[in-house]
């Protein structure tokens, strides 16, 4: 168990310290200005715009925020406050006295918040824009890497720059090394220099290199800045005007092993070393109009269980290191679950309907990449349909209870609508697909039992489990399973479950959470990056790294 | 393309003749450099004849001819001090390997960019001076104006060589945007913030080669004891001209001072307002302006704690001031040093490690360094019996870089709240006012022995020459 306070991921924009957010019109604006003092541990000063864990949580805090309480704002710009520095990217001393533990849980979430920024772009119509006013170097450029556009200053100093590999013998992992082939179509060969070129590119090569797409004198900056937003704007689809939701702070009572928010509940078993997640169905009335759905805001059933699901995950990731083992659990009515599907699909292109989706999208995403095992539990009193369901096929492995004796108490799942494609992996594929390779007859099958109840046998005859053991067997086999599975090398698992999660057609953010993140977490554990004399350990202390020359 | 009779045109001590690499680089850089001299070097003065010092070897006889030279046609060269034989790093992890001839690949990153920066703020005072000669106190000064500029050119050179000669088509890169950037023009400054502000009056100027000058000089000296060979030889040489920037500033404000005494002992008044309307600069604001430019200055050496300074000094490519003469390990590992922070609006002295300080400790030297010509202004003071006393303010006034910035704090060290600093910056730093009245000295006084009221005379002329002497010939 970690001996340091544990990381709340909730904030708001009157706790911020290192971001200021500005509205103009439909222009956001999320100027950086990192606090050196307030960094989320001790032992480092967040300088020249470098961040950590805290300047990320805010982060994503903001871009929430802009989501939902601000329909209006279809550009966001990211610069900084700072003369001459934009981000010089993460806390290298900060990176220097982490765990390895806790420097791969940093960059995950990092990784899902500029996800975050590209997933928004493409299903929601909002567009970032990084101004870069100053030098840009490693995660700070990464960060502008995310964003739709790039316009780097023109001063004849400010430079974009991935230096981990001359500087700190790691890679520029957060997404860097894969944007700026996968997305921007840098030559590789100029990649090459690029990323091996402590001080960087700047100016007209820049540009040329297509490392930035603009570049602008200091006195036109802001005005090109400002142009380019605007122009932004507008193939933006998002509303000119709307309600806004206001994120009121989430309800949660943190207790020594247990979280409770309205709609999940996480109980954790130390002794076995799983948790137990289980999500509630909506219950009541639920709005079915728009203006419903507004008068509701935050409380509105999907939205407030996708915050609550999305905080128990990241709490649970970072604050609970060994508890390797997650069993998700439901209790409900499946009706009302697929009721309150109906009303999602109804309303999708609304905006605060397509935002919900786009949270509860993002959410089931970092399930996937989440480095626990997820066994799904289908047993009496559950309602794993339509959006509950995507949970069951997120998971490694999911076992439903056959009642062959008692029909009526027999737990069922139903397969909705919103799993055809309306909560796409980032692979863009519906977990279905995933399951089953895209193939057209199993999928055809569940197609025509859509909407059916399906009992054990049933669910198992299409596929859509993976065992089905009766109530004699049921407590043995899933005790064990799961005994044995916590028994089992978490590091080999973690490695065995995303070879197997993402088993189908990669693309950028596949290769940016296998790839990259492999190698770099190799990098990571190598005493040539954090031996007593690694790069990283020794970095900034006037030290010289001492390398072990052998490639392996 | 130009062709140039090297030894003639440019003066050196490299084997220029010889050096198809440098031939190349220059027959470019050597023509736009001249471009960016009629452009940005003194103002309307390209015709003028200048009795210039101009060096023409490193031996004693060779480093200062004196003789009328157009400044266009002045012969910069490119000097290194006399190799070393067998000379060896004496400090940091390379200690006792031999000193490097060519650029280590490992540390080209950070040598170009230390030679960039100290490159660019050379071209730099000369943009910020550039119209001083408009309002020169006299011929003697108008002179040693253009001295210090034609030497701060020879020092862009002596800088440029370095980036032709060892870095490549990056070098090259580099010394053509050393000419392309402009002092305080917003769209395209100079790398260093202090090198974009103006140099509006005489009075800056003498206060800029002061205090700003000698930054150059610890600046130069750390360098020359760089383990890369022709970084360390080029910087002594240079260190031999900076002495008469520092020289001229010194002199200047003395000479200023020397002034005011006499003034104030003819009138038996210290009221500045009195002074004042007998056209000379009282000491309150000599004391304000020395504020400025001691605060400024300070900022230069960089940050308190720097990664950066601990890597350079490490790495040998940067080390102490007289590294040479010191007598510790010279690795420093393990060893600490105390650097003052602000904390709950206390000033509070902290360890950290000592390579991390490094900058912290050239700023400390240099303090000590630049109050000796503030003693030395003193007795003049002294001398004439009147009772004041120049200071130089406390580190932590008036800083914008570091762990100080942020926090205000007076001339005498104590932390101050924004209103009271608000209240009180203009009698600690020169004011608009200030500025307007010493502003409003500043006419052309041109004819030779002649001198602006607000300053006396020197004791001597340049060279041995006398005071009144043709120093320059406006044709």
């Amino acid at each position: 168990m970690s001996t340091s306070p544990q990381v709340d991921y909730q904030t708001d924009p009157s706790r911020y310290r290192h971001w200021k957010l500005t509205f103009a019109g439909p222009v956001a604006t999320l100027t950086a200005d990192f606090d050196e003092n307030g960094g989320l541990r001790p032992g480092y000063k967040l300088k020249l715009n470098s961040y950590d864990l805290g300047v990320d949580i805010e982060l994503h805090d903001a871009v929430n925020r802009i989501r939902f309480e601000h329909p209006e704002v279809h550009t966001v710009v990211l610069t900084s406050a700072r003369e001459k520095v934009f981000c010089s990217g993460a806390n290298i001393f900060m990176l220097g006295v982490s765990s390895h533990a806790w420097k791969v849980n940093f960059c995950k979430f990092t990784n899902e918040t500029r996800n975050g920024l590209e997933d928004s772009s493409s299903h929601s119509g909002l567009k970032f824009l990084a101004a870069v006013n100053g030098a840009c170097a490693g995660g700070g450029y990464e960060l502008a890497l995310a964003c739709d556009e790039i316009i780097l200053v023109d001063d004849r100093s400010s430079a974009v720059s991935l230096p981990e590999v001359p500087l700190l013998g790691v890679l520029p992992g957060t997404g860097g090394l894969t944007r700026v082939t996968d997305k921007r179509h840098v030559r590789h060969d100029l990649a090459d220099i690029f990323c091996t070129t402590s001080e960087g590119v700047r100016g007209q090569k820049a540009k040329d290199w297509r490392l930035v797409d603009d570049i602008a004198k200091p006195a036109q900056f802001a005005a090109r800045v400002q142009e380019r937003a605007l122009q932004l704007a507008a193939l933006s689809d998002r509303p000119a005007a709307g309600t806004p939701v206001l994120l009121a702070p989430i309800e949660r009572q943190i207790e020594a092993d247990a979280l409770h928010y309205s709609h999940v509940t996480v109980d954790i078993h130390r002794a076995g070393r799983s948790a137990v997640f289980t999500l509630k169905a909506p219950t009541g009335a639920q709005p079915d109009t728009i203006s419903a759905i507004e008068a509701a805001g935050a409380a509105w059933y999907p939205l407030a269980l996708a915050r609550e699901l999305d905080d128990a995950i990241l709490s649970m990731r970072t604050n609970e290191l060994d508890i390797g083992v997650w069993l998700i659990k439901t209790a409900g009515e499946a009706a009302a679950v697929l009721a309150t599907d109906a009303v999602l699909l109804a309303h999708q292109n609304h905006w605060l309907v397509r935002e919900t989706i786009g949270l509860l999208r993002r959410t089931l995403a970092r399930l996937d990449v989440s480095s626990r095992s997820l066994f799904a539990l289908i047993e009496p009193g559950s309602c794993f349909a339509g959006t509950f369901l995507e949970l069951a096929l997120a998971c490694d492995r999911s076992y439903q209870l056959s009642l062959p004796d008692e029909p009526e108490r027999a737990p069922a799942l139903t397969v909705g609508e919103m799993n055809f494609g309306a909560l796409p992996m980032v692979t863009g594929q519906s977990r279905l697909q995933r399951r089953f390779y895209g193939e057209s007859a199993p999928l055809e099958a569940i197609r025509s039992h859509a909407g059916k109840a399906l009992d054990a046998d049933a669910a198992m005859a299409l596929g859509l489990i993976t065992s089905n053991p009766d109530d004699i067997d049921w407590d043995d086999e899933t005790r064990i399973a799961i005994e044995e599975r916590v028994s089992m090398s978490p590091d080999a698992l973690t490695g065995l479950e995303a070879n197997l999660r993402f088993n189908g057609p990669e693309n950028m953010f596949t290769r940016i959470f296998g790839r990259l993140t492999a190698w770099q977490n190799w990098i990571f554990q190598r005493p040539n990056a954090v031996g007593e004399k690694g790069a990283l350990k020794v970095y900034g202390k006037g030290e010289r790294a001492a390398f072990d020359w052998n490639r392996v | 393309m130009s062709t140039i009779n090297y030894s003639e045109k440019i003066p050196n001590n490299v084997n220029l003749a010889e050096d198809r690499t440098l031939q190349r680089a220059l027959e470019q850089w050597q023509p736009n450099y001249l471009r960016w001299w009629d452009d940005m070097g003194p103002d309307g003065s390209q015709n003028f004849d200048v009795y210039l010092r101009t060096a023409v070897s490193v031996d004693p006889q060779g480093w200062a001819q004196f003789g009328a030279v157009k400044m266009p046609d002045y012969r910069w060269g490119i000097f290194l001090n006399q190799a070393e034989q067998d000379r060896k790093i004496h400090f940091g992890d390379h200690l006792g390997e031999d000193a490097w001839q060519d650029v280590p690949g490992e540390h080209r990153a950070n040598l170009r960019r230390i030679i960039v920066t100290q490159g660019d703020t050379e071209p730099a005072s000369v943009e910020q001076q550039r119209h001083l000669g408009l309002t020169c106190p006299s011929q003697y000064d108008l002179r040693n104006l253009f001295q210090v500029n034609v030497e701060e050119g020879r020092h862009l050179w002596a800088m440029v060589y370095l980036l032709h000669k060892y870095f490549g088509r990056d070098g090259r890169e580099e010394g053509e945007a050393l000419l392309e950037r402009r002092s305080g023009q917003q769209d395209n400054p100079r790398i260093l913030q202090a090198f974009n502000e103006p140099t509006p009056d005489w009075l800056s100027f003498f206060m800029f080669t002061y205090f700003t000058d000698r930054d150059g000089k610890f600046q130069l000296c750390a360098l020359a004891e760089s383990s890369f060979d022709p970084l360390a030889r080029t910087t002594k040489f240079m260190l031999t001209e900076e002495a008469h920037h520092m020289f001229v500033g010194e002199s200047g404000v003395s000479r200023i001072i020397q002034r005011t005494c006499a003034a104030m002992n003819e009138l038996r008044t210290d009221d500045p307002q009195k002074l004042r309307a007998a056209g000379v600069i009282d000491l309150p604001t000599l004391q304000r302006y020395l504020n400025f430019h001691f605060s400024v200055t300070i900022d230069l050496f960089g940050s308190d704690e720097s990664s950066n300074a601990a890597t350079f000094y490490s790495s040998g490519l940067k080390g102490r001031f007289e590294e040479g003469k010191r007598t510790d390990d010279h690795r420093l590992k393990g060893q600490v040093y105390r650097v003052l922070n602000a904390k709950d609006g206390q000033l509070i002295e902290r360890e950290v490690p000592m390579l991390n300080a490094l900058n912290e400790v050239l700023r400390d030297d240099y303090i000590r360094d630049s109050i000796g010509g503030v003693e030395r202004w003193n007795r003049v003071i002294e001398k004439a019996g009147i009772p004041f006393r120049l200071k130089t303010p406390h580190k932590a006034f008036h800083r914008n870089i570091g762990a100080l910035a942020g926090v205000k704090v007076s001339p005498d060290g104590q932390v101050v709240s924004d209103a009271e600093w608000a209240a009180r910056v203009d009698q600690w730093l020169p004011s608009v006012n200030d500025r307007a009245f010493v502003a409003s000295l500043m006419g052309r006084v041109v004819e030779p022995g002649k001198f602006a009221n607000w300053i006396a005379p020197p004791v001597m002329g340049i060279n041995r020459q006398p005071v009144d002497f043709e120093y320059v010939r406006f044709n």
